[in-house]
């Protein structure tokens, strides 16, 4: 299986089935795409697939050929981070931050396709992700003020 | 096993079994190499939490069997500090490293925090019931203080000139007059001194605190927004295979016989069977899961109860109950009263469904057990498999990476005797990583519960009796903070039928819920303005504080349209005061929409303003799961709703605008954060729909019923 992940391309030994989630964590070592429920309602798991939000953990892989994956890993540029990033860094409103691979990967896959959502459709646009310590309010604020930026 | 009496909050059922007195023998230098350390007492804690009058004690030589805490400088001039305590998303890490900054002058980066492993820690029995905050962070204080003190002293020493012409600021000791000046660093290369606490160390005052206080950012905050942050879920050893369990089909079932044939077949697995236990291993995760699934076994099932009998079924089994508070005589009052307010509330069981589940990487080397787990009490875990495998604690290394969050529901480690039991049997290290499934089916509940109140209120406004009967659900928050003269408060203790424990604030999501419905409706029966009814029955000024705040900045008194009810509701739970208001929307369908929150918190002086409305908010919006539509259901002892689309978690789409007011009190010691906020959020919900429909619902969740009353 051939996959092009973050703009390098890896040739591994799965089937086309096994799930994205999979191949990324286990066989490219690229762990920080997250498992959280293993059925595409959490958005722990989500990745860019030709800049379209996906949730690796139902997506097979081999659906994925041929395309450009990016990963939380293959956001930051040089040592400089995705303007989502540094907003967030800069708002810290994560507790455990094990969403926060997810939560920064659909809202950068957001701001692509709107870049000055209002409030309510950054809602919309993350009503996939879950934050099981609820810092919701302040990530809609985090990512408001990264469409203004 | 304790005796129920002896335990404060039975609903911590998952801790009953291994409350045992710490073993650290260890010598610390050996460990960690030269330099300069300051070191805390197991007996400086318990006079720290009794008394603040301790002894400075003349030796030196005492015996490291009974450190608590300590902070050392090593040669390269990091500073170290060893705590107990762990990270699950209360950003404590952040929180201890910047009171330790303060009192050593230095920065947050020259401060690395070692939390949670349990060969390089001292003791702690857990990170729970809010107790970092209050009762680790001064230690560390004072430990920072009196470690700053012996820098200060071996400059002084070094240079022969008196202490008190010196003084410590950014990682150095200096002399104004002379301008010399000494870094830490230097202080303590060749150095190997260990000294106890100095109790008489002095504290930087809060007014004066430049680091204490602010809004520093999450330390690794960076880690955490690139998913470079390694959860135990994330880590991989050399050689490491990958485990699954099988798992009974429901509570009470026991595995009659098992082919595991067709599994065994698979290339690279490994089936591990050892009586009721059975786990496959392989190299990777896929044909583990698959060999799992491929093994064909019979189980025996008991009888076990539904969602729908649960209420009747905890009542009915109630043993004798325990008298929280007794005072007066409230059958007096109630027999001689015509009006009297007798309500039952049921309260269902809900999951933490923290988002990393359950994870756990175990290796042996030799007789020596390695175990990286998400954990909440690594000690604990220390202790389960120390009885599990039936070995020395020395021998057992249980290390806690920081976590995908807790809320009291990681205070066990299964998955760590399942990983160890694996790697035993093929001689590899093995990770377990439990899918959401079985985290929803397989770890604890917050316990389900009922609870009968019965008060009168006189002509006057004023309570005169109150009778509070909790079955199951724990005895947290059962205490009234109203000054009310006859009371009868009781605790049942129920075998619960699904396994359950610590949830965030115990029992007082429960009681604290049926507490300050109560007090609304009788306010309401008699027309009297319910914030003005309960800060008639208050004494605590910091309670009134709270409640005056919240309901002036809500806008209490302002007329609401038409189909829309505010509702109010206030508690004092693990030194944490919250108070929340709300104002909802009845559709004439019957579906209800929270339009806003309002909430006052007060914990002391603040740490991290930051960090605390993270805690805060994050309550509140958890709550607000529990009072709206979480819940789980079960079929004959068995979760039917085991997963994230059929179990309902807060949304971003589920969030009202949200307003916090934290009051910074810098005159009182500050306490913890985690878990008083999400009292409020319930009561305040269920109240406002009695203000805006006239319906009370005395029921959690509120809207089980497809979301509407």
């Amino acid at each position: 299986m051939n996959i092009r992940v973050n703009g390098k391309n890896y040739s591994i030994e799965v089937s086309g089935s096994t799930s994205l989630l999979v191949a990324l964590r286990e066989h490219l070592g690229l762990t920080g795409s997250k498992y959280g429920c293993g059925e595409g309602v959490c958005g722990a798991c989500t990745v860019l697939i030709g800049g379209v939000p996906a949730r690796s953990c139902i997506t097979p892989v081999g659906s994925a050929q041929n395309k450009e994956i990016m990963t939380i890993e293959g956001l930051e540029q040089n040592g400089k981070l995705h303007r989502v990033q540094e907003v967030l860094l800069e708002a810290d409103p994560f507790q455990c931050a094990y969403c926060a691979s997810g939560m920064v990967m659909s809202a950068v896959a957001l701001l692509e396709r709107n870049s000055s959502p209002s409030k309510e459709e950054i809602k919309d646009a993350m009503h996939g992700n879950v934050c099981r310590c609820c810092t919701y309010p302040d990530i809609v604020e985090a990512i408001a003020k990264a469409a203004n930026a | 096993m304790k005796k129920s009496e002896d335990i404060l909050y039975p609903e911590q059922y998952e801790l009953y079994e291994s409350i045992q007195k710490p073993v650290t023998r260890r010598n610390f230098f050996r460990l960690v190499g030269g330099g300069v350390g300051v070191a805390l007492t197991v007996s400086d804690v318990l006079a720290s939490t009794l008394t603040s009058d301790l002894k400075n004690r003349e030796s030196e030589n005492f015996d490291d069997s009974t450190i608590a805490a300590w902070i050392h400088i090593n040669e390269a001039g990091r500073i170290v500090v060893y705590t107990g305590k762990v990270e699950v998303g209360q950003n404590i890490r952040t929180s201890l490293t910047q009171i330790v900054a303060e009192e050593l002058r230095v920065s947050v980066n020259d401060i690395d925090m070692i939390m949670g492993d349990t060969s390089l820690v001292p003791y702690d029995r857990g990170t729970f019931g809010s107790l970092t905050t209050p009762n680790m962070s001064p230690i560390l204080r004072k430990a920072a203080a009196s470690l700053r003190e012996v820098l200060v002293e071996l400059a002084a020493s070094q240079w022969k000139v008196s202490a008190s012409s010196l003084r410590a600021e950014g990682g150095k000791v200096m002399q104004a007059s002379s301008r010399k000046s000494v870094t830490y660093q230097q202080l303590a290369q060749g150095k190997k001194i260990l000294k106890p606490i100095n109790d008489k160390a002095a504290l930087t005052p809060p007014e004066k605190w430049k680091i204490a206080g602010q809004s520093v950012q999450k330390i690794n905050g960076r880690d955490f927004i690139t998913g470079k942050h390694q959860y135990t879920c994330d880590m991989v050893l050399p050689g490491m295979m990958y485990g699954k369990i099988l798992r009974a089909p429901a509570y009470g079932a026991s595995l009659v016989s098992a082919d595991t044939q067709k599994a065994k077949a698979i290339t690279g697995v490994t089936v591990v069977q050892d009586g009721d236990f059975i786990g496959v291993v392989s190299n990777d995760s896929q044909s583990a899961e698959r060999a799992l699934w491929e093994i064909r076994a019979e189980w025996k099932t008991t009888p076990q109860p539904s969602r729908e009998v649960i209420f009747n079924y905890l009542k009915e089994r109630a043993s004798s109950a325990r008298t929280e508070s007794s005072k007066g005589d409230v059958d007096k009052v109630f027999a001689a009263s015509k009006e009297v307010l007798m309500q039952t509330f049921h309260v269902n069981y809900i999951a933490h469904a923290p988002l990393e589940p359950r994870a756990a990487v175990a290796q042996w080397e030799g007789d020596k057990l390695t175990v990286w787990i998400g954990t909440q009490r690594p000690f604990g875990v220390q202790e389960e498999l120390e009885r599990h495998f039936r070995m020395s604690k020395e021998n057992v290394r249980v290390i806690m990476p920081d976590t995908g969050s807790g809320y009291g529901g990681k205070h066990t480690g299964e998955t760590a005797i399942e990983a160890a039991r694996l790697s035993k049997a093929v001689g590899k290290p093995v990770k377990v990583v439990w899918t959401r499934e079985e985290e929803f089916k397989w770890a604890y509940f917050r316990p389900a519960g009922v609870i009968d109140a019965k008060s009168v209120v006189d002509a006057t406004g004023n309570v005169t009796a109150w009778e509070f009967h909790n079955y199951n659900s724990g005895a947290a928050g059962i205490q009234i903070p109203y000054e009310i003269e006859n009371q009868k408060i009781q605790f049942h203790p129920v075998d619960s039928p699904l396994r359950q424990g610590s949830y965030r604030a115990l029992a007082a999501t429960a009681n604290v819920f049926a507490r300050e419905c109560q007090m609304n409706d009788m306010a309401v029966s008699l027309n009297i303005d319910p914030v003005a009814f309960r800060i008639k029955h208050l004494k605590d000024d910091r309670l009134i504080k709270v409640l005056e705040t919240t309901a002036n900045t809500f806008g209490w008194t302002k007329p609401k349209q038409k189909g829309r009810g505010y509702g109010i509701a206030c508690g004092f739970e693990k030194g944490g005061y919250t108070a929340l208001a709300v104002e909802v929307e009845v559709a004439a369908s019957g579906a209800v929409n929270v339009l806003r929150i309002v909430s006052a918190f007060e914990c002391g002086k603040i740490i991290n303003p930051r960090h605390l409305r993270s805690q805060v908010i994050g309550c509140i919006l958890q709550g607000l799961g529990g009072a709206l539509f979480e819940m789980v259901d079960f079929k004959d002892g068995k979760m039917i709703n085991p997963s994230f689309a059929n179990y309902r978690v807060p949304r971003f789409s589920d969030i009202p605008p949200i307003e916090i007011i934290l009051i910074d009190r810098p005159d009182i010691r500050s306490t913890g954060a985690g878990e008083a906020p999400i009292v409020g959020i319930a009561p305040a919900i269920r109240n406002a729909i009695y203000d805006a429909s006239g319906k009370k619902l005395n029921n959690l969740p509120l809207l089980a019923n497809r979301g509407r009353i």
